[in-house]
């Protein structure tokens, strides 16, 4: 039975657990952002209407982050999940890459092509970078080992901002393709079934 | 001071529209559900950081030529109404757990023995400066005046109405120090004369300016911003 499920139970429920992280973790980033721009702009919006919300939500949402990462990491490796990741080759990628844009891109039901792949290995990258600039940010003297592999706590907050931009464009891009092909959303929620 | 900081929450809160109201903090007075999260979260965030505190983990340490010139101000109120403190007349008072209350004068203070150190002043909002700061270690003066460092807190109160307080183990910190000078000179009004605390392990605003009250106790301080929403560690 599980064998035939596209999308298992822990899957589901870290995805989802993590679209909720990101909501808080972007939202008020952007709200800490505000309070002194690294670039010429601010965001319009932000989560918590002051720095000190936007604070108190992104250190209290990061646990949600972290665990929840956790979570899916020790469940991927144990169960094999993180094999449908690899290998990424670049031919592949390619190819897929010209088929998608073309529009002529097969979904093939319970398999990542080589974009997602290269997609889903990167946003995971950029989580990795998101939350290790992040903590040698709120912890620059205590994990100065951490804050000094970054380059200081100057480097690592344009790192930081950085892994959020990358994960931004992930997400727009998976919602793109989400609404391009329909069909794949109800699985992620149901579990789904594989033909 | 009510409307000069709601004035203040709202200029930090420009350009941001409230994607959910009542996520805000905007009434301490009167949480809602999301602020009683947020405060337990807080206060979570609090322990995991006294567990984090290393006593000999030291700030980082920079040359004299990183120093940022000119030094920035800030506070909750513009530069000009910083508060102008006699330095002939002044006495630090002392308060709670310590054995010998007598208050302090300047002169006593610099008595002493000074520690000078060139660190990183990391702002809540995320800017950082690099200054040099001089005074007394503050583990050394609380020994001296007996102050119970079995206490959790060490409070303080300033001359423009600010408030704060820290735990004791970050007190008791080698970096952590009544500052008297800055840059080499003694401290002037907008830089926290004629005393003030510099803490490097911590955020800027746990470094109290013109401080007029110390005071050791077991009873939750709080703080001007902490009681805001800041987080009251803020541990760096």
């Amino acid at each position: 039975m599980s064998r035939r499920v596209i999308h298992p139970w822990p899957l589901r429920l870290t995805h989802w657990l993590n679209a909720l992280a990101m909501v808080i973790m972007i939202g008020s980033g952007w709200q800490i952002y505000n309070a002194s721009p690294l670039f010429g702009f601010t965001f319009p919006i932000g989560l918590g209407q002051w720095l000190g919300a936007g604070i108190a939500w992104h250190l209290a949402g990061m646990w949600l982050l972290v665990f929840n990462g956790l979570i899916y990491v020790i469940w991927s490796l144990a169960s094999g999940h993180y094999k449908k990741l690899f290998p990424i080759r670049p031919r592949e990628v390619w190819g897929d890459f010209r088929s998608a844009l073309s529009l002529h891109l097969k979904h093939e039901t319970g398999v990542y092509n080589a974009v997602q792949k290269l997609l889903y290995a990167g946003v995971l990258l950029a989580g990795v970078l998101a939350v290790l600039s992040g903590l040698s940010i709120w912890k620059p003297v205590q994990l100065w080992f951490l804050c000094n592999l970054f380059g200081g706590y100057v480097i690592a907050r344009y790192v930081h901002f950085f892994a959020m931009t990358g994960i931004c464009l992930f997400i727009l891009i998976h919602l793109l393709l989400v609404a391009l092909v329909p069909k794949v959303l109800p699985p992620m929620i149901t579990g789904g079934r594989l033909p | 001071m009510i409307h000069r900081r709601s004035l203040l929450l709202r200029a930090m809160a420009l350009g941001a529209a409230a994607p959910l109201g009542g996520c805000n903090y905007e009434d301490p007075a009167h949480p809602d559900l999301a602020d009683k999260f947020l405060h337990a979260m807080s206060a979570w965030n609090d322990r995991v950081q006294a567990a984090l505190f290393d006593p000999h983990t030291l700030a980082p340490t920079f040359r004299p030529d990183q120093i940022t010139n000119p030094p920035r101000f800030n506070a909750f109120y513009p530069i000009d109404q910083a508060p102008v403190v006699d330095e002939a007349t002044y006495k630090l008072e002392l308060g709670g757990q310590i054995q010998n209350k007598t208050p302090w004068s300047l002169r006593q203070l610099r008595t002493l023995p000074q520690e000078s150190q060139i660190t990183r002043f990391v702002c809540v909002e995320g800017w950082r400066v690099i200054g040099q700061w001089s005074g007394v270690p503050l583990g050394r003066f609380l020994r001296q005046v007996g102050a119970d460092t079995s206490c959790k807190y060490v409070s303080f109160k300033c001359a423009d109405g600010y408030y704060s307080s820290i735990d004791m183990a970050s007190a008791l910190h080698p970096q952590t120090i009544l500052a008297l000078d800055f840059l080499g000179a003694p401290l002037t009004a907008p830089f926290g004369a004629p005393v003030r605390l510099r803490i490097p392990t911590k955020l800027g605003f746990k470094n109290p300016k013109s401080i007029m009250q110390l005071a050791v106790t077991n009873v939750y301080p709080g703080g001007y911003w902490e009681d805001q929403g800041y987080n009251w560690f803020s541990g760096s």
